[in-house]
């Protein structure tokens, strides 16, 4: 993360260094993901202690801004901020002034008047995350925007890809579905092309977007040749009424669905969830050993660890430095 | 049809000037002598008699522009922009004359509103301001306005900038109508159904970002459906703010085949292409968007040859607060007056892309001869609508230095090569710098 978006950095006074954010995907190198991954393999095999509390990040704050619903993200955020002993705030736009009506700019820069160290931040607008940076001193950490990017999200994919199948470089994996409407498939298709992983798109025309670099098929039998099938989510919530991006959700599941005839024997499947189980994947593929559903989640808690340490730190956490930090 | 403050005539005798007007053919180091208001004048070595002198040594005299598409979103939204501010930033920007677009709150679609905006114009403008009225009452693209009696109060055109007349039957009923005010119709080319929730260009950049997509085809299939109702009723019309190269084609096909067709860009589209989006920077979303590399090029290659007649800078001020939000929560929309000539001499004419005397012609006559307006010219007995421009001065664009209300401008912070020192509308200095 050496080359981080700075945002009117530029027209602060000189001082503090620069404030690292992860905004997107495309704001990260090779060495960057590299390097996040191995910390986050650090934190990994420090949860496997009986206690797993860390002291890292003692007496910093993060705050989560979350303007849309989540399950997975928000919880591990919390929980992974927790684990490395950091102060938490939590605010969802439900039951906040956002009900009255405020701006995500002044909501921000509220927020901010409490020093937070880092603001993460959830919002179904493209360019939420930009403005909290640019209103506010905090690192920011984009944790899904509209339908633009949720780098934490194609993090921790590649982290489950590495655990479950060592190399990266040279792995070809399907993506599977409302691509258009997916900012987990955005940001996928630039990591994956940081780490070398080949990737097709497949989904209905509608749902492919237009112009986007990359192999996209409507052909469901691509996915034979893949090693992994990631299922994207229909998101039916980012679909405007009658816009008949498919004529129905029964014919997408019959054309689309992953079901286990359509995959090879021990094909891996993955999805960043929730599921609409017996829609773009059947519950029999959901269920089967296959699915990496769970190591995901577990992956996105190291992962966010991973991120705020390093957004915060600014290098990699090396054995010595979690032993130092655990004396302390 | 035009309204400006009364500002008695000015005795000015500038000398030295490169006097550039494109269309007088002149092209020349000469000096012109200004008597009350009047050119009376252009020569070597003139008189100054009691007359001011502005020394212009190393500046280019040349037309004051016309800016043929400004909102000045008055009445309704006055925080933004007002008569009087907006006038005064496009004397800043060297125009001498603007027409404001009826998309304010209410629309401008009763003689009534458009005597209100007059009266103002009469006692704030500081450059001439002439007024579009709407095509349909409310731009709700249901009922015609009244176009005999707002033709006769003053309107120049008629237009739901902002709202395309989304049906056939009734875009061809205003044609009909319009044809016997002597106006023409200026239409906002946009298929709503293909480029609704669209923010950007649908293309690699849109697909990258997950913004959603506004296809050129949304512009040009409504480009083609206009063109050939004109050309059935034998109407002349003006597409505003065209975007993309298909437009552009169907746009050259209509002008060979004989139709009273004309055209306009803005300077965001002849500089700027969907990479700029990337930014996510809300001063860079405007309606229609930025294109790709390509439908610039077509732009670029359409105004200089002329299929293209005017530069219009779709000046659409916005409130800080609502700029100042998501990317995708953004209202369209750019500020453009204060900076249009400096952005294009400083991206097109000095890289050789776009000679200087048809950057000034298509600022300046172009916009008059599409709505009928008088030319500003270098000619003895013409009223001095004059631009003074300094081509070596550089600057940066600074927020606080706007006349405008507003400051959602896309070039904030930019160094620009080439100023506006001088603009003289009506007879008198309206702007110094």
């Amino acid at each position: 993360m050496t080359s981080i978006r700075l945002v009117r950095d530029d027209l602060r006074p000189p001082g503090p260094p620069p404030r690292r954010h992860l905004l997107s995907i495309a704001d990260l190198t090779r060495d960057d993901v590299q390097r996040l991954l191995d910390t986050a393999r650090t934190f990994d095999s420090a949860l496997d202690r009986e206690v797993k509390k860390l002291p890292t990040l003692k007496g910093r704050l993060v705050v989560n801004l979350f303007y849309e619903s989540s399950t997975r993200t928000s919880s591990s955020f919390e929980l992974a901020a927790k684990r490395l002993s950091a102060d938490t705030l939590t605010l969802k736009s439900a039951g906040s002034s956002v009900d009255k009506g405020e701006s995500l700019k002044d909501t921000a820069q509220t927020l901010g008047a409490y020093d937070p160290d880092v603001i993460v931040i959830r919002h179904p607008q493209i360019g939420a995350p930009e403005l909290v940076a640019r209103v506010t001193d905090a690192h920011v950490v984009n944790a899904g925007d509209g339908k633009h990017q949720h780098p934490t999200q194609a993090l921790l994919d590649l982290y489950t890809l590495r655990q479950e199948l060592g190399e990266l470089e040279g792995l070809h994996v399907a993506v599977v579905g409302d691509v258009l409407h997916s900012r987990v498939a955005r940001s996928l298709l630039q990591a994956f092309e940081l780490v070398g992983i080949r990737c097709t798109l497949v989904a209905p025309p509608a749902l492919l977007p237009r112009g986007l670099r990359a192999e996209m098929t409507t052909d469901i039998e691509a996915i034979r040749d893949a090693d992994v099938v990631y299922v994207l989510r229909m998101q039916e919530e980012r679909m405007e009424a009658g816009a008949n991006y498919v004529p129905s959700l029964r014919e997408y599941a019959a054309r689309w669905g992953i079901t286990p005839d359509r995959l090879r024997p021990g094909q891996k499947v993955m999805h960043p969830g929730p599921m609409n189980r017996g829609v773009e994947i059947d519950p029999r593929v959901a269920d089967s050993v296959d699915a990496l559903v769970e190591t995901q989640v577990r992956a996105g808690l190291v992962i966010r660890m991973a991120v705020l340490y390093d957004v915060l730190t600014g290098g990699p956490v090396g054995v010595r430095g979690l032993a130092a930090a655990e004396v302390a | 049809m035009l309204h400006a403050k009364h500002r008695n005539g000015e005795d000015i005798v500038i000398r030295g000037a490169r006097v550039l007007d494109p269309v007088e053919q002149i092209d020349a180091m000469l000096d012109v002598r200004i008597d009350g208001g009047t050119v009376a004048a252009v020569g070597e070595r003139l008189d100054t008699n009691a007359h001011r002198v502005v020394d212009a040594t190393g500046l280019v005299l040349a037309p004051a522009f016309v800016d043929p598409h400004v909102h000045l979103r008055t009445p309704g939204r006055e925080d933004e922009e007002t008569i009087g501010s907006g006038t005064a930033a496009a004397a800043a920007g060297g125009y001498c004359a603007i027409l404001a677009m009826p998309n304010t709150d209410p629309v401008l679609d009763s003689a009534a509103t458009l005597g209100t905006l007059v009266e103002t114009a009469g006692r704030e403008a500081e450059v001439a301001v002439g007024f579009l009225a709407a095509i349909t009452r409310g731009q709700r693209g249901e009922k015609l306005t009244e176009m005999a009696e707002l033709a006769d109060a003053g309107a120049v055109a008629f237009s739901d900038d902002g709202v395309p007349v989304a049906s056939a039957g009734m875009m061809r009923r205003a044609l009909q109508y319009a044809s016997i005010t002597g106006r023409k119709l200026a239409l906002h080319c946009e298929e709503r159904s293909l480029s609704h929730d669209g923010h950007v260009h649908e293309g690699t950049v849109a697909a990258e970002l997950g913004l959603h997509g506004y296809p050129s085809v949304a512009e040009s299939v409504m480009v083609e459906r206009d063109l050939a109702l004109a050309g059935y009723e034998g109407q002349p019309v003006h597409l505003l703010h065209l975007s993309s190269a298909e437009s552009v084609a169907a746009l050259r096909r209509a002008r060979d085949e004989g139709l009273a067709a004309s055209a306009e860009v803005t300077p965001h589209h002849l500089v700027l292409t969907e990479e700029a989006v990337r930014s996510l920077d809300p001063n860079v979303k405007m309606n229609p968007p930025l294109r790709s590399a390509e439908d610039r090029t077509a732009l670029l290659a359409a105004l200089k040859d002329g299929a293209i007649e005017c530069i219009a800078t779709d000046h659409a001020p916005h409130a800080l607060h609502e700029k100042d939000v998501p990317f995708e929560a953004a209202p369209f929309g750019v500020t453009g007056l204060e900076t249009a000539f400096a952005v294009l001499h400083t991206h097109l004419v000095r890289p050789g892309a776009l000679p200087l005397s048809t950057l000034v012609e298509r600022m300046s006559a172009g916009a008059a001869r599409v709505y009928g307006l008088d030319r500003p010219r270098v000619a003895v007995g013409a009223a001095a609508n004059l631009v003074l421009l300094d081509l070596d001065r550089e600057w940066t664009v600074d927020a606080r230095s706007f006349r405008s209300r507003s400051r959602n401008s896309w070039l904030l912070g930019e160094r620009l090569t080439g100023a506006v020192a001088m603009t003289i509308a009506r007879g008198a200095v309206a702007f110094e710098a």
